[in-house]
């Protein structure tokens, strides 16, 4: 055994090893540079005294915070303080309907047998295989016909438009609910539980890690997302999500004014969702790895 | 007591005049069959299933052949001076109304066969001496061993009418006129397959589009996938490697730049790479170039450039993904290959490589189709430019974001629907090849 060490030992401080490392740490420093450096340089941007979209200097001359205060203040042309409410309003709604879908899916497929699991199972992947802007005219339309398109109604539709066909999206959190012992569930069920009960009291605690993830996911969609409500809204300006707004802020009326303030509107929003993946990227990783084993 | 299978024909041949006259009137062999407020229920449903045919329905219907004939007229109001309009028929929200009422048929029609059965059944038990559950017990049931009818009908309801629907709303599109071109966005008529016709065909306008875009889709998604998943891969296990320091503090920098919204950073990175954009402003400082590289007006610049950009946004993601299963790989494996004086590199391609793409063939495949459907990195980064004169498509536009520009910018809803289709097709054969040839599905034993 000792024998093995001292010759690893050795192996680590030869020249040939030691300059590996420094290579590889070099390459990593270069790679971390690349992939930081955008998010830097926004940063900045967004503090940035100089108005307009392009400048000379790769670096901003002056520093300010005037782009946030103008941000969440200037109501006129780009309201982002109602466009902030307004998405925060559809993610909470969006977060409970979807949450209590995907799960309430994932569970049926994982613990219970009925006949129509299995086609359930092959429908959703059969749907999944087109491309969702194929639905987005037509969703449009039917939630036109339902007069959903129309003032604070929007609203509406849109939480209806994110969170209605999450049931599709079950394969992480049925991968994870499969992982959890059988066993466990049998024990409670001869114990006199029914299924409602093992679900509630027994899976979902078990579970907290893909509740979490479910929870969060559901939450940052309607702040990510641009297409579905630019579809929707068309042109009620009242009704802007976050993200419509951002993308409003780079067209060409609008981007000489609000390039750093479009900076600024990306860090607000990056921070808050920056930091609800850095603390859920565990789970995605379990998830992940629980469903491929599955 | 005969066993007689539980199903239509034996209800309507040996059920009792319950039963049998539930065939007409929903839910009476329930009603007779002390099941009464289920029976009340599923007869509520079919008056209101009759009072929308009455009302709506027949006329749905029966104007889903023509798709409506009247025209928009406009009349000259000579005291207001102005042109009034008269409401002519408006095909889409016809063709709309005409689905919906077929997916109203096709629904009681079901209702109709399960109560069949259902009245069947109760009237054996009854025959029996079984005891018949009470509508108390059935809501009990549906907490416990029904559970998954409580839980899934809302979530199968919002696929139903928010995906399914529209979804041969659609398609049924791609049989028909709706268009900007020749005026028929008011109103259209049925044309057979011959919008198919027109996208397949290689010597017309939209054809010739459609096989370059398919073509670039095609080399995009290879190139997307397989070099996201391999340098993913090398990144995660030059960062797992026994002497890296600071392991953690790495793979925060990469995660970091996954953490940030994918909409924000791709607009930010559009906007970098304009001709006076940040890259260019900085190549310049540094004394590099000295007029702007073309990243979004040339069309070889702009296709390097998107795989590229593709890379920075994907490779944090695989390396997230693929750690844990890298993880997985048995360590005898290695040491053996070490014995035998393998090589890194012959160890990464006979050992981990095959390891890896047995593992993962489904994320594989999965992250096949996302990318085919891969819309915002296309839509935000080039915008499917440069777009050549007379054309819909730009020359990095993919299938999915000529879509988009066909229905929702140009309005050509008839082709748009027939592109989603052919993608559609495209993807499930893709899938089913793939899954059928992948060392997981032929041989589900280990990897060995």
């Amino acid at each position: 055994m000792s024998t093995v060490k001292v010759t690893g030992k050795k192996n680590a401080r030869s020249p040939r090893r030691i300059a590996v490392n420094v290579l590889v740490h070099i390459l990593l420093g270069i790679l971390a540079v690349i992939w930081v450096l955008p998010i830097f340089w926004i940063v900045l941007t967004s503090f940035r005294a100089e108005s307009g979209a392009y400048t000379n200097t790769f670096l901003p001359q002056g520093y300010t915070l005037n782009n946030y205060i103008k941000l969440f203040t200037d109501r006129n042309v780009l309201n982002f303080p109602k466009m902030f409410t307004n998405t925060l309003i559809i993610a909470i709604c969006c977060c409970i309907l979807s949450t209590f879908f995907v799960l309430s899916v994932a569970y049926s497929l994982s613990r219970m047998r009925f006949k129509f699991r299995k086609p359930y199972m092959n429908l959703a992947m059969i749907l999944g295989l087109f491309p969702g802007f194929m639905t987005m005219i037509a969703q449009y339309f039917i939630l036109k016909a339902m007069g959903l398109t129309e003032g604070s109604a929007i609203r509406i539709g849109l939480i209806i438009v994110y969170s209605a066909c999450t049931g599709l999206g079950f394969q992480i959190a049925k991968g994870y609910f499969d992982t959890i012992p059988r066993s466990i569930d049998e024990a409670a069920v001869i114990d006199g539980a029914t299924q409602w009960q093992v679900f509630t009291r027994i899976t979902m605690p078990l579970a907290k890690p893909i509740v979490i993830y479910t929870v969060m996911t559901s939450f940052i969609a309607p702040w990510v997302d641009f297409v579905f409500a630019k579809v929707i809204c068309r042109a009620n300006a009242d009704q802007f999500t976050v993200a419509i707004g951002l993308w409003n802020m780079l067209q060409k009326e609008y981007i000489y004014q609000w390039y750093t303030c479009f900076a600024a509107g990306a860090v607000v929003i990056s921070i808050p969702i920056a930091i609800l993946f850095l603390y859920m990227q565990r789970f995605y990783v379990e998830g992940m790895s629980g469903a491929v084993k599955g | 007591m005969e066993n007689r299978k539980i199903n239509v024909k034996n209800a309507l041949k040996y059920g009792d005049l319950y039963t049998r006259l539930s065939a007409a009137v929903m839910g009476l062999g329930m009603i007779g069959h002390k099941q009464i407020a289920k029976g009340i229920g599923v007869l509520v449903c079919e008056i209101a299933f009759i009072y929308y045919m009455i009302n709506k329905g027949i006329h749905s219907l029966s104007m889903m052949p023509s798709l409506g004939t009247v025209e928009q007229g406009k009349v000259w109001n000579e005291a207001k001076q102005i042109y009034e309009y008269t409401t002519g028929d408006n095909s889409q929200q016809i063709l709309l109304a005409g689905v919906v009422t077929l997916f109203v048929i096709a629904g009681i029609v079901a209702l109709w066969i399960l109560q069949m059965r259902h009245s069947y059944k109760l009237q054996k038990m009854i025959e029996e001496g079984e005891h018949v559950p009470t509508l108390k017990e059935d809501i009990r049931n549906l907490f416990d061993k029904n559970l998954h009818i409580t839980l899934m009908t809302l979530p199968c309801v919002g696929i139903l009418i928010f995906n399914i629907v529209p979804l041969v709303y659609m398609i049924s599109m791609a049989f028909t006129t709706y268009s900007k071109e020749g005026d028929h966005l008011m109103l259209f008529d049925w044309d057979g397959i011959n919008q198919f016709v027109r996208v397949l065909n290689l010597n017309g306008n939209i054809g010739r589009q459609f096989w370059h875009v398919l073509g670039w889709t095609i080399v995009w998604a290879i190139f997307a996938t397989f070099l996201n998943y391999i340098l993913g891969m090398i990144l995660a296990m030059i960062i797992n490697r026994k002497d890296t320091k600071g392991k953690a503090f790495w793979r925060f920098c990469f995660v970091l730049s996954i953490a940030v919204p994918q909409f924000v950073t791709l607009m930010i990175m559009n906007i970098m790479l304009q001709p006076s954009g940040a890259i260019n402003v900085l190549l310049k400082e540094l004394g590099l170039i000295t007029t702007s590289l073309p990243f979004w007006s040339n069309k070889i610049w702009a296709r390097i450039t998107i795989i590229v950009i593709n890379l920075w946004i994907g490779i944090p993601y695989t390396m997230l993904q693929v750690t844990g299963i890298l993880q997985n790989i048995p360590g005898e494996l290695y040491e053996a290959a070490k014995m035998d004086g393998a090589g890194p590199v012959k160890i990464f391609f006979r050992i981990t490589l095959p390891y890896m793409l047995f593992v993962t063939t489904p994320y594989l495949i999965a992250s096949f189709v996302g990318n085919i459907n891969n819309f915002s990195v296309i839509y935000l980064l080039s915008g499917g430019g440069p777009t050549y004169v007379g054309d819909t498509a730009g020359q990095t536009d993919l299938l999915v974001t000529w879509l988009y520009k066909l229905t929702v910018d140009q309005q050509y809803y008839n082709i748009g629907a027939v592109i989603g289709i052919m993608t559609f097709v495209i993807l499930t054969i893709v899938t089913l090849v793939t899954y059928r040839n992948s060392s997981s599905y032929k041989n589900e034993e280990a990897f060995m």
